[in-house]
């Protein structure tokens, strides 16, 4: 009975004092004039104290950015509002780095504190990076880690502690002239993660990072790399809110993961990006031989979000799986996907995308599958449902499959739903309101995708719909 | 003997649905500690009664009167109409994936007592009556009777009314699709309900139920109205006479 009563039911219970309208005063040390040139680039990495080819590679990107046109597929409104001149491409909270907890500043700790960070905290003592705006302020590594000989540091720390692996492996999963925003983000990362999991090595506790965006105007760039050595296992998870503001914010992160033969990657994301926030990121991952990927995936809050988590299944056996959901509310447009490209022969994945639209939002599922002449035996299934909360809301499907190769067994199933009127009625009529049953229907519905995360989370989550559904009835 | 109150009190109640009007003129009273079977054909408005005293929004009564402990129950939603302490147990209760019966009994339990009743306390409570209903524990990590036999549906039903403790229960063909142990078991359940404050709606088609369960009065429904009431002796008269012995099947 592991999975009994977990917090069952204490949705509605946190809802009222729970804001994320609230942001410390600003005291940093450096904020970057505004709009994107070569002598600000020059300036960050300057600053880094990076080496030369980092630089090279930056200035590459920011040329790549600056010719490429923006997309014109997708929320081609929205991508165009943006304004790039407007942004701080480059922020930093602190000039040092901080190990120890009680050294993190304490504007820093409240605001961490009000997100209750600091209990996930206490029941992980994983390694911690906190990414506190565009670089990490707080980072712990256990000492387990450590004798396990595992590498788990913030992106520059890294290159300058491991510099060869770094230039190895950097950028080759999605190089720069990859799209718009990943040219951006290579021009100007700042923070993300480094992982490095030795041959055989299993991370038993989920690493974990926490980001947050805290300066009107402010692009947030982070750059995460994870590589699992051959039959190693680690699971990377993020988590993110972000304060309300005026306006518009840009984040775009690249993610690369590089799972070798026999290695497992999960990796879990929790975006909650204010409602003005712009979350435009790239995540791919290789598998090769007999390795698995998972990116599990939840997509709230942001003005738009566009992201494709991507698995390359380069070996045979590898298998990839995606399970993403997005909460669409008022104005709000969740354009998100998977890509699964299987290379070779035996590769199997699935998708899972689930989404709900409301108060007029707009989910969208856009995925690929793609399969490679002479890559026999593949399997793939894809399963997407939306569930509308009303009449004014949007579901679209966008599923591309490209399929070169006739051995192959590949599944589609897609489903649009409305909360049903016989549900809400049988839960009501034990006493849950209305705004209850909702929340009760809607988290179920999502259950597929919480019962993955780990028990915080998913409280966690659970308690964010409760939210979104506040005032949604009525 | 004192005269229980009048827990439920229906005055010549009209019930559209869909711009059908299935109820044409139901009365009746109900005290507490009192059992009623309302019995008649399928068809013959007894869901319905039962979905409108819960507060289905689709029922809309077009004319006549409900009344709940002394107030008009019709101004109230169904988790209003709950939290006083009406019940329904469902003919056909819906799965709703996703959700456990476990974290679902705790917020109808909750909403229905006011408070949060603390997990230790609450997992003891479901315990005891689970095992007394034949049910088994890995019930509670399932999800709200997706993929239930009948069966299991129907002992769910019955074990949400022991957990809400309503004042008036309203059981919607809680004997149909039972095999003879579920039926024994269900019958038992409801048995252990009965008690001086609690009124009891037994809405059944068959008199099989009844051989359990002894209503203090039977009542006969025919095309929305019930035409003919009796006590307890009046469920094995239709058992051997028929339906038609009431009144003729209607003209379909």
């Amino acid at each position: 009975m592991a999975a009994e009563v977990t917090k069952p039911f204490d949705l509605r219970a946190v809802g009222d004092d729970y804001k994320y309208g609230f942001h410390d005063k600003e005291d940093y040390s450096f904020k970057s004039g505004k709009g994107l040139t070569a002598e600000i680039v020059n300036k960050l990495s300057a600053m880094k104290n990076e080496p030369e080819w980092m630089l090279k590679f930056r200035l590459r990107a920011l040329d790549i950015f600056l010719k490429k046109p923006m997309p014109t597929w997708g929320n081609t409104e929205l991508l165009n509002d943006i304004d790039f001149q407007n942004i701080h491409y480059f922020v930093r909270a602190t000039d040092r780095q901080e190990r120890d907890w009680n050294e993190v500043p304490e504007g820093i700790k409240r605001t961490f504190d009000r997100l209750g960070i600091p209990e996930a905290e206490r029941k992980f003592l994983a390694g911690v990076t906190a990414q506190y705006e565009s670089e990490v302020v707080y980072h712990s590594i256990r000492e387990d880690l450590e004798k396990q000989g595992v590498i788990f540091l913030d992106m520059d720390t890294a290159l300058k502690e491991h510099e060869d692996i770094i230039r190895e492996h950097f950028g080759t999963i999605i190089p720069p002239a990859d799209n718009k925003f990943a040219a951006l983000n290579s021009a100007v990362w700042s923070g993300g993660s480094f992982v490095w999991v030795p041959a055989g090595v299993r991370v038993e506790i989920p690493l974990q990072a926490y980001f947050r965006i805290n300066t009107e105007n402010m692009g947030q760039f982070e750059r995460t790399l994870i590589i699992a050595e051959p039959g190693s296992y680690v699971h990377y998870i993020e988590g993110c809110t972000a304060p309300v503001y005026s306006s518009d914010s840009l984040h775009s992160a690249v993610v690369e993961l590089i799972a070798k033969p026999g290695a497992h990657i999960r990796y879990t994301t929790i975006q909650n990006w204010s409602k003005n926030v712009y979350n435009l990121v790239t995540k791919r991952a290789v598998a090769h031989e007999d390795a698995r990927v998972e990116w599990v995936d939840g997509n709230l809050g942001s003005k738009l979000t566009m992201k494709y988590p991507s698995i390359f299944l380069v070996g045979p056996r590898a298998h990839g799986e995606v399970l993403s959901i997005a909460f669409a509310g008022s104005s709000q447009h969740q354009d998100a996907g998977a890509k699964m490209v299987h290379v070779a022969p035996d590769t199997t994945s699935i998708i899972v995308s689930k989404s709900i639209s409301k108060d007029g939002g707009r989910a969208s599922y856009r995925g690929l599958i793609k399969v490679y002449p002479q890559a026999t035996g593949v399997k793939s299934s894809v399963r997407c449902d939306a569930l509308l909360l009303d009449e004014k809301s949007r579901s679209d499907t966008y599923p591309t499959m490209e399929i070169d190769e006739s051995k192959v067994t590949i599944e589609h199933e897609a489903t649009v739903s409305k909360v049903g009127e016989e549900q809400l009625f049988y839960l009501m009529s034990r006493g849950l309101t209305q705004a209850e049953a909702i929340t009760m229907i809607v988290n179920g519905f999502l259950e597929p995708f919480t019962k993955e995360l780990p028990l915080e989370y998913a409280v966690e989550l659970n308690r964010l719909i409760a939210l979104e559904m506040e005032g949604s009835v009525g | 003997m004192t005269e229980k109150e009048e827990i439920l009190v229906i005055k010549d109640l009209h019930v559209r649905v869909d711009d059908k009007e299935i109820l044409k003129g139901v009365s009746l009273t109900v005290r507490r500690g009192e059992i009623h079977a309302l019995m008649g054909r399928n068809g013959s408005g007894k869901s319905t009664l039962s979905y409108t005293l819960m507060g289905h929004p689709r029922y809309k009564v077009t004319a006549g009167q409900i009344w709940y402990k002394g107030s008009d129950l019709t101004a109230l939603a169904a988790d209003e109409r709950s939290r006083s302490g009406i019940y329904l147990a469902f003919q056909y209760p819906v799965a709703i994936p996703g959700v456990s019966v476990s974290n679902f009994l705790r917020a109808a339990v909750k909403s229905r007592r006011g408070t949060d009743v603390p997990v230790k306390e609450f997992r003891k409570e479901l315990r005891n009556r689970m095992s007394s209903l034949n049910i088994k524990d890995d019930f509670l990590s399932r999800y709200i009777n997706d993929g239930f036999s009948g069966g299991e549906k129907k002992r769910l039903e019955i074990l949400q009314m022991e957990l809400l403790a309503p004042d008036l229960a309203v059981l919607d063909e809680t004997d149909s699709g039972l095999d003879i142990d579920a039926l024994k078991t269900v019958a038992s359940g409801i048995n252990s309900m009965t008690g001086p404050d609690v009124a009891i709606l037994l809405i059944t088609h068959y008199q099989r139920l009844l051989n359990y369960i002894t209503p203090d009065y039977v009542h006969v429904m025919q095309d929305g109205q019930i035409v003919m009431s009796g006590g307890s002796e009046l469920a094995h008269q239709l058992e051997a006479r028929g339906y038609d012995w009431v009144a003729p099947a209607p003209v379909v």
